[in-house]
């Protein structure tokens, strides 16, 4: 009996001694602060404590399906150039549907060609099928747009990544939103400067050279569309400028330009911060790749004497003449550009462009001083409460009372040990399960204290009415524990960020108390009682 | 030391009593429900903006809502004093329609905006610094800009001015809840060049935006459905786990319990008009798991004592498990709220919801597993031999608790 008891004193040190090497690993010292500074390096600390941000974007894929399928009209109606046939427009005619194409105004003796080019070029993305007249829709397979929208997705998180790599935020968890399709959980803890970040993320940065069509430029859209008699051609698009596009002291205006860019936000190899060299101001300076660059070179050789738009996310950010060939770089200046925004522009630039625009559908900041609030009234609610039982359990129970709280100390242990050794966050919802943890952790000595009470007014003795009680209350502590894990596990899967944090805390905090308040208290009584003359009484 | 020596207490001759009072409570929260302040649902699942600020000072809410409605948002609400009035924190809450959903956050930015303009002394703040608002490296590259410790552009004074930074960022939101009283207080945080250059050229604006939360109606919508889920889910998952352990009476019990734990909270949070959130959710469900505890364990003795006396009346051998079991439904239930009574007192103002929640859920749950799911059982017997069948309440196969 005596070396029983010794082995299972020593399994519980061994418990105490690894959990607590999971708190602190091997502080730096056993001052306060170092300690203090051990906990906090080993427990990971939620947004919600540590202060930062948690965003839910929605990524709107289709623009990205619809970019697609602006190249595939535009290689359609050259593919049909091509091959001599002319009159037939190529369009999208229902601006909700990106994936739909349309190509009308066939001459009759072209049908058969247009069928074939049509058939044998596109017919393994898009499923073609004739219309009334001499017409043929094309509309995209399913599989061909869920994955190009798939794609969208992992592109714009990838670039997310980047862009927050480079922010320096440390520990960003930037991932696909299950709840929702097409929606990215961003994450940025500690992250302090909360209106840059916003609009690092959600520039789309899409940098695209644009021909301009006509020369002159409109001050506001309704003049524009006025001119163009109401409704913009299916080939073109209206921008609108910043101010200083055209030259310095020019105003904002809209421009017509042709939609099919001459080359596109994935063309820029590289862009760094730079000086205009006549007037000093910031500028982007950025590079093409080689294929672009080429291609560039020879468009520009072919039109000079033609306006190029450049246009970043959607605003025209420089209007040129174009008077001679241009090779692979340009630079975007004009419109008051900051230095900061220089920066931050060319780091964007670098990183690529988002594949589509960025909403945002939830936004969640906590900062940092509230943060530092909830960790201390967090841990003093924790140590009041701790004490309140602790001092409840001494006066009821008396020395059992003392066997209860080392039990409840040694889960308090190790639930903050298994925070440290799994990486598992604790935030301040967890806090709160560690608190209701203690409250139900010791309710397991109690099923177990007051039936070894019963016991011994039934007038068994002291180890028989031990015995007893440890093994009566045993089922009913295994039934309260599955209905709350059960519970907990519910919380898990449904919830999400400070409320998973929640159910974690609480289901481990119920499984050590499995251990503690069973084979601790056990261990404890036994140890107390073989010290004891048989029949001799224990305080309970 | 004991609170209860083996009470004898005719629990089932209150049945109507209990009743009456379960009735005044569900139905109350229910009318209020239906009625009077309906669900106040938090922004998690309503949608909306809030925005919670501390100030200095302690704020006037005339003040805030005129400043807001001049730079246009007319139907915001200003929550004044939020939590302890000593602390001096407002909460500024937008419904979803003043905010589309293309430009969530514009309402966020206009608040604050018009709160800095509110309390800009003067147009002489213009361009200084504002060390209540700062972020800790926008200060550091001031610094390194100012250069008020003549160190030059090198790695070194770099590092020295972000130290620097760091240690005010501190000292404002570890140590004193994100707002500086006044920048002498620096004094010993930071150098004394560095100080006077923040005396010239910084001010207090004397509020720090302490939180920020923006919802979407759309992710509104889902978490509203998650949490309806899961809160039948686990219903559902208890009433298969004491069907499992016991019989599906027992569970029909346990759960009908439950339910009406689970109405009075919902209703106790209608009739103080305290807003249900996702953490709410969290906590009625936790009660939901832990409600049962007591139940099972009156349960078991009802069980244990059915197989020792078959000949007893149940509602005597009811009362007698209830009474059997009294010390410990109480005590272990006291414990627990012992610690959920200092989450609600200490916890702060984040938690208030989910530990009232707690508070209140943790005495109807004791209270209805002596006064619902116990009394069920034999109203349940009652009318099984009403119509001729005897009782059937089945024992337990083997003694527990």
């Amino acid at each position: 009996m005596k070396t029983n008891i010794k082995t299972r004193l020593l399994i519980i040190i061994a418990v105490l001694v690894i959990f607590v090497f999971g708190i602190f690993r091997i502080p730096h010292g056993l001052s306060g602060s170092a300690l203090k500074q051990a906990i906090l390096e080993n427990i990971h600390l939620g947004l919600d404590l540590k202060g930062g941000m948690h965003l839910i974007l929605q990524v709107k894929v289709d623009e990205a399906i619809s970019a697609e399928t602006d190249t595939d009209v535009a290689s359609i109606q050259s593919d049909l150039q091509k091959n001599g046939i002319a009159g037939a427009t190529v369009s999208k005619p229902d601006p909700s549907r990106a994936d739909f194409i349309q190509v009308s105004n066939v001459p009759a003796s072209h049908a058969s060609d247009v069928r074939s080019i049509l058939e044998s070029s596109y017919s393994s993305r898009f499923d073609v099928s004739p219309g009334v007249g001499n017409s043929w829709t094309l509309t995209m397979k399913p599989t061909v747009e869920s994955d190009a929208k798939q794609r969208a997705l992992d592109q714009a998180i990838e670039v997310i990544q980047s862009r927050t790599n480079t922010l320096g935020v440390s520990e960003p968890i930037i991932e696909p939103y299950q709840l929702g399709s097409y929606q990215i959980l961003v994450e940025l803890p500690g992250v302090d400067d909360l209106g840059r970040v916003k609009d690092v993320i959600q520039s789309t940065a899409r940098l695209e050279a644009h021909e301009v069509i006509g020369d002159q430029p409109w001050p506001d859209q309704q003049a524009a569309l006025q001119a163009l008699g109401g409704a913009v051609p299916p080939d073109a698009e209206l921008v609108q400028s910043v101010p200083g596009a055209a030259n310095e002291g020019s105003t904002t205006a809209w421009y017509e330009l042709k939609k099919i860019p001459i080359w596109g936000g994935t063309d820029v190899r590289d862009a760094q911060p730079g000086h205009n060299p006549n007037t000093g101001e910031p500028e982007v300076d950025f590079y093409l790749t080689t294929a672009a660059g080429s291609k560039f070179s020879t468009w520009t050789g072919a039109n000079i004497g033609k306006y190029m738009a450049i246009v970043l996310d959607n605003r025209v950010q420089e209007v040129a003449v174009i008077k001679g060939q241009i090779g692979d770089q340009g630079n975007i200046s004009g419109g008051g550009i900051s230095e900061q925004r220089v920066k931050d522009l060319s780091m964007l630039l670098r990183t690529g462009a988002l594949p589509a625009s960025i909403d945002f559908m939830q936004e969640t900041t906590v900062g940092p001083s509230l943060g530092a609030d909830s960790i201390h009234q967090g841990v003093v609610a924790s140590i009041v409460g701790m004490l309140a039982v602790m001092i409840f359990m001494l006066i009821y129970y008396k020395g059992a009372g003392i066997n209860a709280d080392l039990a409840l100390f040694l889960n308090l242990v190790i639930l903050l040990g298994f925070l440290g050794f799994s990486g598992a966050t604790l935030t301040l919802p967890g806090i709160a399960g560690v608190i209701l943890t203690i409250g139900m952790g010791v309710d397991s000595n109690v099923l177990i204290f007051e039936r070894i009470r019963e016991e011994l007014r039934a007038g068994k003795s002291p180890s028989a009415s031990v015995d007893q009680g440890f093994g009566h209350a045993w089922t009913t502590i295994v039934d309260t524990h599955v209905t709350t894990i059960v519970s907990a596990a519910i919380l898990f899967i449904f919830g999400t960020g400070p409320v998973k944090g929640f159910a974690v805390t609480l289901t481990f905090g119920l499984l050590a108390n499995l251990f503690t308040a069973v084979f601790v208290s056990r261990v404890i009584f036994d140890a107390h009682l073989s010290r004891k003359l048989h029949g001799e009484p224990i305080s309970i | 030391m004991e609170l209860f020596h083996e009470p004898k207490i005719d629990w089932l001759g209150k049945k109507w009593y209990f009743l009456g009072f379960s009735l005044i409570f569900s139905v109350s929260g229910l009318l209020s429900i239906f009625f009077w302040h309906h669900l106040p649902l938090d922004v998690d699942f309503r949608g909306g903006t809030v925005v919670r600020v501390k100030f200095a000072a302690k704020p006037d809410a005339d003040h805030i809502r005129s400043a807001i409605e001049t730079a246009g948002l007319k139907d915001a609400r200003i929550q004044q004093p939020y939590g302890p009035p000593a602390n001096n924190e407002v909460l500024i809450t937008l419904s979803l329609t003043a905010t589309s959903e293309a430009a969530l956050d514009q309402g966020r930015a206009t608040i604050v905006s018009a709160l800095s303009q509110h309390y800009a002394p003067g147009a002489q703040s213009q361009d200084k610094l504002d060390l209540d608002n700062v972020s800790g490296s926008a200060l550091a590259s001031w610094l390194q800009q100012n250069d008020p410790e003549h160190l030059g552009n090198t790695a070194d004074a770099q590092t020295r001015y972000q130290t620097q930074a760091d240690a005010l960022v501190h000292f404002r939101d570890a140590d004193h809840s994100g707002i500086i009283d006044s920048i002498d207080n620096l004094r010993g945080t930071v150098d004394p060049a560095v100080l006077t250059a923040l005396q010239q050229n910084a001010w207090l604006s004397g509020f720090s935006v302490r939180s920020v939360e923006i919802v979407g109606a759309q992710v509104g919508k889902v978490l509203q459905h998650q949490a309806e889920l899961a809160t039948l889910y686990s219903l559902a998952g208890m009433l298969v786990y004491l069907w499992f352990r016991f019989e599906l009476i027992y569970g029909v019990a346990a759960v009908v319990a439950c339910f009406h734990d689970t109405i009075i909270t919902v209703g106790a949070f209608s009739l103080t008009n305290q807003e249900i959130s996702l953490t709410v959710i969290a906590a009625i469900l936790t009660l939901v798991g832990y409600s049962m505890n007591d139940t099972i364990v009156v349960f078991d003795r009802i069980r244990e004592n059915l197989r020792l006396s078959r000949r007893e009346p149940l509602a005597d051998l009811v009362n007698r498990s209830i009474n059997q079991t009294l010390s410990r439904t109480v005590l272990t239930s006291g414990l627990t709220f012992l610690t959920v009574l200092s989450l609600f007192v200490f916890g702060g103002e984040v938690l208030r919801g989910f530990s009232f929640a707690l508070v209140v859920g943790i005495l109807i749950g004791t209270y209805s597993s002596i006064a619902v799911a116990a009394p069920m059982l034999v109203a349940y017997q009652d009318w099984r031999s009403g119509r001729g069948k005897g009782a059937t309440l089945p024992a337990a196969k083997k003694a527990r608790v």
